[in-house]
């Protein structure tokens, strides 16, 4: 099994390799994986909450080639989208651009989780700003 | 620790020169495999087409030089590990001199008993073995390692009974390259009347064997592990105090005394022979060189690198082996940055199975440690300038991998890693 020209460049020149502010209202973050796996991502988003569109995002990774491309493939493809658009986002499709090989599918199903996660982080913390209609008669 | 995943041979777009004497790639696996050395491929030569004889063709002189070559190389053999030629039983490598081995000992001792004692860091030729005679009917006890990897003597002891037939264990590690107590180990073995077999693949040419000394009845030997060629290895069988009896694995002709049936594989038998009278010469010098390369290495990258460990006792090791875990980084992304290094990783994303290292497990690594581990294998054509540079590109790699790494960057907050609940937990 050797490595698509997609996954080297990525490995190479990964795209938007970094982090947010995670307290920041409009980053949401996302931590999928375990250490004991080999697989840790990092996918943080910053939306603007009058568009929904996510005008930045932000990877980290620990794990293998494979992980490492579909995460930054991740924050290139969600950069721009809005948060339902992004939520469409399939494992398949990353492993569809990066050539991914069957034992390394695994790596495209974390970066799509990743994706949920953060965009999930950053629907919890729109609901909890908004204000409470208050039940009390008055 | 097979390396499944192929890592592609274009250079990173950070352009590497190599600096002066250093040829690319550079090879630094020798634990998986070695080069011939150039002496044994010439000792070899005249055996494919001029001295092409059956070693077995006992009225010609084709037959008698193929024979020659062959008693010459177990003469060698023998001489190296402190054995008479007679005790050199050929085989295809040490996997089949450890399948030989037990397999051989547990169906000639059958009706005595059926137990069998090995530890859990052993050569899958030798798990899986015996594994197999599990299957048959036969007790294995799989010993612990402590967490310097070495056996503990006391458990051995209180695993040993009146039905153990055969202690099987490796004097050293392929992967942590870490010295088994062979000689104690030995001893306990014949003070109770049990067979001690050891494979010593890895060992034989670098560190002194002696199977007196070291009352070791039966030894697996591998060619292309000492600079000879692969398709080629050996069996020591004691045959004096105790005579040690196997039932072959392979029968047809009753070669090498009725052991192990087959044409002898002359060629290569000649230079696995060759191969030991260069270690017998050259080993203790050998390993002055080696061990002086491995340190250099170590040095070099543990003076730059916070946060690594190495894997595995260093007192008792070989000398050209070291095994490194790189905390927070993943062992296969770091062979992929350096691509023009050739070594392995006890990562679960390099195996076939998608499992880490059990040898690394089974010292108590932390499983996310035995990910970030890297194997160097340090060999007899390794250079200094070599050591420096791979030193040099695992450095640059690590702290650039670590840059891209949530796992580096939540410890440099002051997060305990082992605290938190991560999402992927439940998975494993």
């Amino acid at each position: 099994m050797s490595y698509s020209d997609k996954v080297i460049d990525h490995y190479n020149n990964p795209r938007n390799v970094g982090s947010m502010d995670k307290s920041s209202a409009d980053v949401g973050t996302g931590l999928v994986g375990a250490p004991e796996c080999g697989d840790v991502m990092k996918l943080q988003i910053k939306v603007n909450r009058d568009t929904n569109v996510i005008e930045e995002a932000k990877f980290k990774t620990f794990g293998c080639g494979s992980a490492i491309a579909s995460s930054s493939l991740a924050t290139e493809w969600v950069k721009g989208k809005t948060v339902d658009e992004a939520l469409a986002i399939k494992n398949m499709d990353i492993v569809k651009e990066l050539s991914l090989p069957p034992v390394k599918i695994h790596c495209s199903v974390l970066a799509e989780d990743a994706i949920r996660a953060a965009i999930g982080d950053w629907k919890k913390k729109q609901e909890s700003a908004k204000p409470v209609t208050s039940a009390v008669a008055q | 620790m097979s390396t499944d995943v192929k890592i592609p041979q274009q250079l990173p777009v950070t352009k590497h020169a190599a600096p002066q004497g250093v040829k690319l790639p550079i090879y630094m696996d020798n634990h998986a495999t070695t080069p011939m050395d150039p002496r044994v491929l010439e000792e070899m030569l005249p055996y494919f087409m001029e001295k092409f004889g059956n070693a077995a063709s006992r009225n010609h002189s084709f037959g008698w030089a193929g024979e020659e070559g062959v008693e010459t190389a177990r003469e060698r053999i023998a001489k190296l590990i402190g054995a008479t030629a007679k005790e050199i039983i050929f085989t295809s490598g040490a996997t089949e001199s450890d399948n030989l081995a037990i397999k051989g000992v547990a169906e000639m001792y059958r009706e005595k008993s059926n137990h069998i004692i090995t530890a859990v860091t052993e050569h899958k030729a030798v798990l899986d073995t015996c594994k197999r005679l599990e299957k048959y009917g036969y007790r294995v006890t799989y010993l612990p390692v402590q967490k310097d990897g070495l056996v503990d003597l006391e458990e051995l002891k209180r695993a040993m009974d009146d039905k153990t037939i055969l202690v099987t264990i490796m004097a050293a590690n392929n992967e942590i390259g870490v010295l088994q107590p062979i000689t104690e180990i030995g001893k306990l073995c014949r003070e109770r009347g049990i067979l001690f077999h050891t494979d010593a693949t890895q060992a034989i040419g670098k560190v002194p064997i002696d199977v007196n000394k070291q009352y070791i009845d039966l030894m697996s030997i591998s060619g292309h592990k000492m600079y000879g060629p692969k398709g080629v290895g050996a069996l020591y069988v004691r045959r004096k105090n105790p005579r040690v009896q196997l039932a072959a694995l392979i029968d047809g002709g009753g070669h090498e005394r009725g052991m192990r049936s087959g044409t002898l594989n002359v060629a290569g038998i000649v230079g696995l022979g060759k191969a030991c009278a260069i270690a017998s010469e050259e080993m203790s010098r050998e390993a002055v060189q080696l061990s002086s390369l491995r340190d250099r290495l170590r040095d070099r990258i543990m003076n730059r690198l916070d946060e690594t460990y190495i894997n595995g006792t260093m007192e008792h090791r070989l000398p050209g082996n070291l095994n490194i875990s790189f905390a927070y980084v993943e062992g296969e992304s770091l062979l992929m940055g350096i691509n023009d290094i050739a070594v392995s990783s006890g990562s679960a994303c390099t195996s076939a199975t998608l499992e880490p290292s059990y040898v690394l497990k089974a010292l108590g690594t932390g499983d996310d440690l035995a990910h970030s581990s890297i194997r160097f294998g340090i060999g007899r054509f390794n250079t200094a300038a070599e050591v420096d540079y791979v030193a040099d590109r695992v450095i640059e790699t690590v702290e650039r991998l670590r840059e891209l790494s949530p796992l580096y960057e939540m410890a440099k907050e002051g997060i305990n890693l082992k605290d938190v609940k991560w999402a992927g937990e439940a998975a494993h």
